[in-house]
């Protein structure tokens, strides 16, 4: 492969890649991001690749396997182009139906289309489902249309034409300049203002300056780094090297975390094609830049996505936060300037050059522009990863493009931004979310995790989960940090357990401000954020824990019974067969009753018992009601 | 022993002996091994001329990394916030139980290592059970026993 020298060697790459293309051609595209494979896309994808053979369909159809296209709850999904057909949930069986049917005679299979929960209708092209109609995919919407192990698939889509035009056309000062008027704001949780970061690097007066890509993702619950970084590497790295040239960088590193193995290898495969091309190496593209990529990964702790946590790592010690008097965009990497972005704030970057500022401007609120990459997961219909402008309410995330609740239970909150967030009520609903909304009511953008919570979620307990995940994640430098979350912990512990007393509120409300305000770093900073919000908006469940031993949502165990209603009982014998302990009894056709001593609360029988019996239930705050007796436990011919 | 650390040696040139690469040298020891064996961590001490006390406590910090032997499955029950409130605690729980070992540990025939993550990256299927590279979504409490059986074969 030659090197390109200039822009209009890249221009004539991009007409030869489209013009060995027939756009009319058919292309089956098949999803192959982590959330499908989990599904068997896999499979799915060797029975096309022998079914075509079979039907001799070589000539008519291509395969294109993709990274991750949002809907990760439908999948394996399947994407039939130039029509754009969308076929969900494929499994093996459905190829050789897609294959005679769709490609060869132009048929719909009505079976795999997306059918809407509401009114039955089926959809056939996927921007037609509102899952996706209600989102503005910028960052994002490229995953779906490129094999990411094919920089021709990239460089077809007018990939890298923002570097060739930032090295070729701008000068540094100008790159930084078009960022900075775009208000390009980090994604990685804070919400810095990008072109700022770049700026101080470069007029650090220090050599040599590093960049470095964050793609550690330690918040449970979110995952759009890893879809990017799966399905879109080539975006990262052109914003990386646009950002390298703009800062005066020549050495770059991807921090990617061990978790996610196809990231790391999709990437090496980008740096390896993005070097045969010259977008990395020396003298990039002609313009006389040299750049240069490492991949880094992690290994496995929350507290290493902190920025000098991150920069020790890399440097192969152990990754732990340092004081911050002097921030690592001035001395970072080997003591030496470093520019640390997020994922998807590099991802943005080739965007913003090639359309300019004050289109990217055009979108987004005041304060934070452009669109946002949401995992929107938990008790919500359709989940799954979204892009949407900002400023977009949490109604239309969550029931527009969510679909809603599930069951049609009540939405109970939404809990954003990870442990260094809070969980929202149901009358910030119609909050337009953007980093200063997110913080006014007391949570926070983080990385972009949105877990949705029903009536079932137990607030005290998410509270001590995040305290729990905290407490095991904190480096233990700061004594704070390390012994005031391990009491809050104990606390919650407490509470969930029907042991605390009324003055542990307090106790808990004293050590949140200590651990805010005495830890080193900023996990320990915003820590007790799960526990402030959800007193602030949920201290009755508190109170219900700790003065009526109840737990309202029937989650806490130690506050919960499990009860066979003998009434609804109808002696299947289900439970019995699956309690792991025995401590159910019961014959067929006589009512099942549960011995409270044996009981570890799994909660087995509740999942087993036939949901058009439901005769298990759960109590809490009140005793169970006395067995029935012998006799009156037959079931008669009558009520069966 | 000397062939294993013969392995140990092409990942040491492979990084050019860069003390800089401790973590990721480690890391495909691990990758390799399942554990990170004290011999191999000694070698390592003095080819990179790292001290021992720092290879520990790199190797106690990182969740990837054991200094005891791991079972020939590893079994990941994801417990992030998303598997959480769908109920990722009872699927440990119950893998707990049909393991008959706690997260952390290994069975006494060295098959399975059950561990607890935060969070592998597929949310949108939470529950999730990765048992070696293999991913399990929405997996029912009533379903482990199911899927570590096959396994055992
Ligand atoms: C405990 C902790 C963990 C963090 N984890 C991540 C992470 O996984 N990914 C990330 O991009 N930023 C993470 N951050 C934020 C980074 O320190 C840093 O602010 C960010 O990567 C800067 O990128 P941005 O300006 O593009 O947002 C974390 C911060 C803290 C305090
Ligand atoms: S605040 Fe916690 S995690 Fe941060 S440095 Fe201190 S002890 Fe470590
Ligand atoms: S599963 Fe339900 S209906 Fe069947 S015996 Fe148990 S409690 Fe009764
Ligand atoms: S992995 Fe296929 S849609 Fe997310
Ligand atoms: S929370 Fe379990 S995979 Fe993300």
């Amino acid at each position: 492969m030659k090197k390109l020298k200039s822009s209009s060697d890249l221009e004539n790459l991009r007409k030869e890649i489209l013009s060995k293309r027939d756009p009319k051609k058919m292309c089956i595209t098949l999803c192959s991001g982590t959330g499908c494979r989990a599904y068997a896309s896999e499979k799915v994808n060797i029975a096309f690749q022998d079914e075509i053979k079979k039907q001799k369909l070589g000539k008519e159809v291509d395969i294109r396997r993709t990274g991750c296209h949002g809907f990760c709850e439908k999948g394996p999904i399947v994407v039939i182009y130039p029509e754009e057909i969308c076929y969900l949930q494929v499994k093996p069986e459905d190829v050789f139906d897609i294959l005679s049917q769709t490609i060869k005679e132009g048929k719909i299979i009505e079976r795999l289309l997306y059918t809407n929960p509401g009114t039955g209708e089926k959809i056939i092209h996927e921007s037609e489902i509102p899952f996706y109609k209600n989102q503005k995919r910028l960052v994002f919407g490229n995953n779906r249309k490129i094999d990411p192990k094919s920089i021709d698939d990239y460089i077809a889509l007018n990939g890298y034409t923002a570097l060739s035009k930032a090295l070729l056309e701008l000068t540094p000062e100008q790159v930084i300049e078009e960022v900075k008027k775009a208000n390009l704001r980090g994604r990685g949780g804070g919400g810095f203002p990008t072109g700022r970061k770049w700026e101080t690097t470069r007029n650090a007066p220090a050599a040599p300056k590093y960049v470095i890509v964050n793609c550690d993702e330690g918040d449970p619950g979110a995952y759009m780094d890893r879809s990017l970084m799966e399905g879109n590497p080539h975006s990262v790295l052109e914003g990386l090297v646009i950002g390298a040239y703009a800062i005066g960088s020549h050495e770059g590193f991807i921090y990617v975390r061990q978790e996610y193995p196809l990231a790391v290898e999709n990437t090496e495969i980008a740096i390896k094609q993005a070097e045969e091309y010259g977008f990395l190496g020396e003298d990039i593209l002609g313009s006389g830049f040299n750049f240069k990529v490492k991949i880094h990964r992690g290994a496995g702790a929350f507290v290493s996505g902190e920025s000098s946590a991150l920069v020790s790592a890399i440097e192969g010690k152990v990754g732990e936060p340092k004081p911050k008097y002097i921030h690592t965009a001035v001395k970072g990497l080997w003591n030496k300037p470093t520019c640390l972005n997020n994922v998807e704030t590099w991802a943005n970057v080739p965007l913003i050059i090639n359309n300019g500022a004050d289109w990217y401007r055009s979108m987004g609120t005041e304060g934070s522009k452009g669109t946002k990459i949401f995992s929107l997961v938990g008790k919500v219909n359709n989940t799954g990863l979204v892009e949407v402008p900002m400023g977009m309410t949490l109604r239309s995330i969550i029931y527009d493009i969510g679909g809603g609740i599930p069951n049609g239970k009540k939405f109970k909150a939404i809990q954003t931004g990870g442990p260094s967030g809070g969980c929202i009520p149901e009358q910030f609903l119609d909050l337009p979310i953007d980093f200063d909304e997110l913080t006014k009511v007391g949570s926070m953008m983080g990385s972009g995790g949105m877990i949705v919570m029903d009536g079932d979620t137990c607030m005290v307990d998410i509270a001590r989960y995040f305290t729990n995940f905290l407490a095991d994640e904190s480096c233990g430098k700061c004594i704070p940090c390390r012994e005031g979350l391990r009491h809050m912990l104990k606390i919650l512990n407490n509470i969930t357990g029907g042991k605390a007393t009324e003055e542990d509120i307090k106790r808990l409300e004293d050590l949140t401000e200590v651990v805010r305000d005495g830890s080193l770093c900023a996990l320990g900073g915003t820590a007790p954020n799960p526990v402030i919000s959800t007193l602030k908006y949920f201290r009755d469940e508190y109170e219900a824990h700790i003065k009526e031993k109840r737990c309202p949502a029937l989650v806490c165990k130690e506050l919960i019974i499990y009860y066979i209603d003998p009434e609804k009982c109808q002696a299947c014998g289900l439970c019995v067969k699956n309690c792991p302990t025995g401590a159910i009894y019961g014959k067929k056709k006589i009512v099942h009753i549960i011995n409270q001593e044996k009981c570890i609360k799994c909660g087995t029988c509740f999942d087993v018992c036939p949901d058009k019996f439901s005769a298990v239930l759960r109590l809490s705050g009140e005793p169970a009601p006395p067995d029935v007796p012998r006799e009156t436990r037959i079931k008669s011919k009558e009520r069966r | 022993m000397v062939q294993e650390l013969r392995n140990v040696d092409e990942i040491i040139d492979k990084y050019q002996c860069d003390k800089s690469a401790l973590i990721q040298i480690l890391l495909e020891i691990q990758d390799k091994k399942h554990w990170l064996p004290k011999h191999a961590l000694m070698w390592i001490s003095e080819r990179l001329k790292v001290p021992m006390i720092q290879i520990l406590h790199i190797a106690s910090f990182y969740k990837a990394f054991s200094l005891e032997p791991r079972g020939e499955h590893l079994v990941r029950v994801c417990l992030g916030t998303a598997c959480h409130v769908r109920g990722g605690q009872r699927v440990l729980e119950v893998a707990e139980r049909v393991l008959g070992i706690k997260a952390g540990e290994t069975t006494r025939d060295l098959k399975f290592t059950l561990e607890s993550v935060n969070c592998l990256g597929c949310c949108a299927l939470g529950p999730v059970i990765v048992v070696d590279d293999e991913y399990h979504g929405k997996v029912a409490p009533s379903k482990v026993g199911d899927i570590l059986a096959s396994y055992t074969r």
